[in-house]
């Protein structure tokens, strides 16, 4: 960047001569500093245009009080025998289907904002490529955080008293938000190869529902057919719910931690390159 | 050193079965302005998008200060300013905003940013709306927003697309003004435009491109000089008077004028203005007596129906089908 840093800050017209292309110092790659900061331009953008359109947060900000207490009244006594103690159940489950649902919606408003011109911009700029993927994305992580912290303190008022106390619940969130995260790859690609948005979003339901479902966000395991607890077993969904409920109720790292984080790591290095990819072919 | 900005050979981009261009060869000369004219649909945008790294060319070559757009793409980007026919600048965004976050996507950080967003918004008369949600923005304020986007790494090579289309006769002046001052500063630009007079104030050299092909290529003169430079329609006060007058002007200037239908109106293509005085003293010698005259400039849809025999109309968009009436604007 040392043709930027040199170059004067003067308006056309009035001064300074603009360094002509033969004499200017330039690379052909992108270095991860500069990859960092773009992204972090590009988040900065992200975060005003969330305060610009507050009522794009209805949905993190609705779903997660109206589902506590839908499911928590409407399962409690069936599924625990009594509301309190289906509680640590279903917090970590709501908590985890609510932001996973959330991260799908990254996908739908990064079509929306890929149709605009502005977006042609960032493609003539000397950025790094991931950029303006990558710097939504990290924006959105604000969309997580609304849902998780409401999801807990709705549970808190219901009277969740997680055993893992603040340490636990703080760590079982920042789990959900770094899963949530790494999800939304997938559907940035989406996002990037759909034509429209509301395909985006229609895709999107129709992986999610399956998969946050069919597992044990919401009830037992135990009680479902043999050939459906093997299916639900393997759902990275369940192993999440259960990391989170370990977390939050005893504060303890178990390996299902591990396994959740592994296959974050394993989806972001997937889908972050082959959404990049699709990104730069658009025309 | 001398490099040319832009080389092309053989653009080449389809889309379906629409060869949007078609073979496109280019050569701009550092710290020239290059026209490139054509109707709307006629492949200037795609040629644009091709050289911006925006788009890759199906076939041919196309390098920037000697770097290949295809294989060197990251060091063009850095070469080059775009702006759009729609402006590309962040709806959601105020003025200042969208300086920021640019000024920090080319680099510059902290305070630098914040003195460069200022200069700009001064630079371009923004600074009052500064802080103001785009959506109030007229169609002025955005492409000066959109251009002043484009200068922040002060790129040696400018593309406008269309820089001036939609914009009133006031607005369209002022950015004719930046433009040549952002050439002072030695900076190479090309843009495209629907219109002959744009290209003619503002370019050394000129393309003319339709149906995806480079027709003509040359200075503003050469190019009206193909249609005969400038006209001279006489209105008659007696149409009985018109072989009269067509003789006159056959004798004086050496050149057979049209008679229209109606036989009131002649049009005389001129060579060279000055002669005109001596047409109408002869006339009036011969007792010709004239209702009105003027001189017009070529049109955009007389240059294409001379270079390639049909109306530039043609491959217009069915909602961008007005030819655009030149004749005042640079008078």
């Amino acid at each position: 960047m040392t043709m930027l840093t040199t170059a004067t800050a003067t308006a056309p017209g009035t001064a300074g001569r603009i360094v002509p292309g033969a004499e200017r110092t330039l690379r052909n790659r992108v270095t991860v500093g500069q990859a960092v900061s773009d992204s972090l331009a590009m988040a900065r953008r992200g975060l005003i245009k969330i305060r610009r359109t507050p009522e794009q947060l209805i949905d993190v900000t609705a779903q997660p009080i109206i589902f506590t207490l839908m499911f928590t009244f409407i399962f409690g006594g069936a599924v625990s025998g009594d509301i309190q103690s289906y509680l640590p159940v279903i917090i970590p489950g709501i908590l985890v289907q609510t932001v996973i649902t959330t991260s799908a919606v990254t996908g739908t408003q990064l079509r929306e904002d890929m149709d605009k011109g502005v977006f042609d911009r960032f493609r003539s700029l000397p950025i790094a490529r991931v950029a303006p993927l990558a710097g939504a994305l990290v924006a959105d992580t604000v969309r997580y955080l609304i849902a998780t912290t409401l999801t807990i303190v709705m549970g808190l008022l219901l009277g969740w008293r997680p055993g893992g106390g603040v340490g636990g619940v703080l760590l079982a969130g920042l789990l959900v938000i770094v899963c949530a995260w790494s999800l939304s790859w997938i559907f940035a690609f989406f996002g990037v190869i759909a034509r429209s948005a509301s395909s985006v979003q229609g895709i999107s339901f129709l992986v999610l529902f399956p998969l946050t479902m069919v597992s044990n966000a919401l009830v037992p395991v135990d009680t479902m057919p043999g050939w459906l607890q093997g299916f639900v077993n393997v759902n990275p969904v369940s192993h999440l719910v259960t990391a989170v409920r370990d977390l939050a109720s005893t504060g303890s790292m178990t390996g299902q931690v591990g396994i959740a984080l592994a296959s974050c790591a394993v989806v972001v290095a997937i889908f972050a390159p082959l959404a990049v990819r699709s990104y730069m072919k658009k025309a | 050193m001398t490099t040319t900005a832009i080389e092309a050979e053989g653009l080449v981009k389809t889309f379906g079965d629409n060869r949007a261009v078609d073979g496109v060869d280019l050569s701009v000369a550092t710290g020239s302005v290059y026209g490139v004219l054509g109707p709307n649909g006629a492949g200037k945008t795609t040629t644009i998008s091709m050289l911006a790294t925006l788009l890759r060319p199906d076939t041919g070559t196309a390098t920037i200060f000697g770097h290949d757009v295809v294989r060197e793409p990251f060091v063009v980007r850095q070469l080059i300013g775009v702006t759009g026919q729609y402006a590309s600048v962040d709806e959601t965004l105020s003025a200042t905003e969208n300086l920021m976050l640019f000024c920090r996507l080319n680099g510059l950080k902290g305070a630098s940013a914040t003195r460069r967003t200022r200069d700009l918004l001064e630079e371009f008369s923004l600074t009052d709306a500064a802080s103001r949600p785009l959506k109030n923005f007229s169609g002025g304020m955005r492409r000066r927003l959109d251009l002043a986007a484009s200068l922040i790494a002060q790129p040696p090579l400018l593309f406008l697309d269309e820089p001036t289309t939609g914009l009133d006769p006031r607005t369209r002046a002022q950015m004719w003004d930046t433009i040549r001052r952002l050439v002072a500063t030695g900076s190479t630009v090309l843009l495209t435009t629907q219109y002959l007079d744009e290209a003619d104030q503002l370019a050394d050299r000129i393309a003319v491109i339709d149906r995806g092909r480079v027709v003509a290529e040359g200075t503003g003169d050469d190019l009206k000089s193909s249609v005969g430079q400038q006209s001279l329609q006489l209105t008659l006060m007696r149409p009985e008077d018109a072989t009269a007058a067509a003789d006159t002007v056959q004798g004086v200037l050496g050149v057979t004028a049209t008679v229209s239908p109606e036989a009131r109106r002649l049009t005389v293509p001129v060579a060279d203005p000055a002669r005109v005085t001596e047409l109408l003293v002869h006339l009036r010698t011969a007792g010709i007596d004239l209702d009105g005259l003027s001189m017009d400039k070529p049109t955009l849809d007389e240059v294409f129906l001379t270079l390639t025999g049909h109306d530039a109309a043609d491959q217009a968009a069915p909602d961008r089908a007005d030819s655009p009436d030149l004749e005042e604007v640079s008078a």
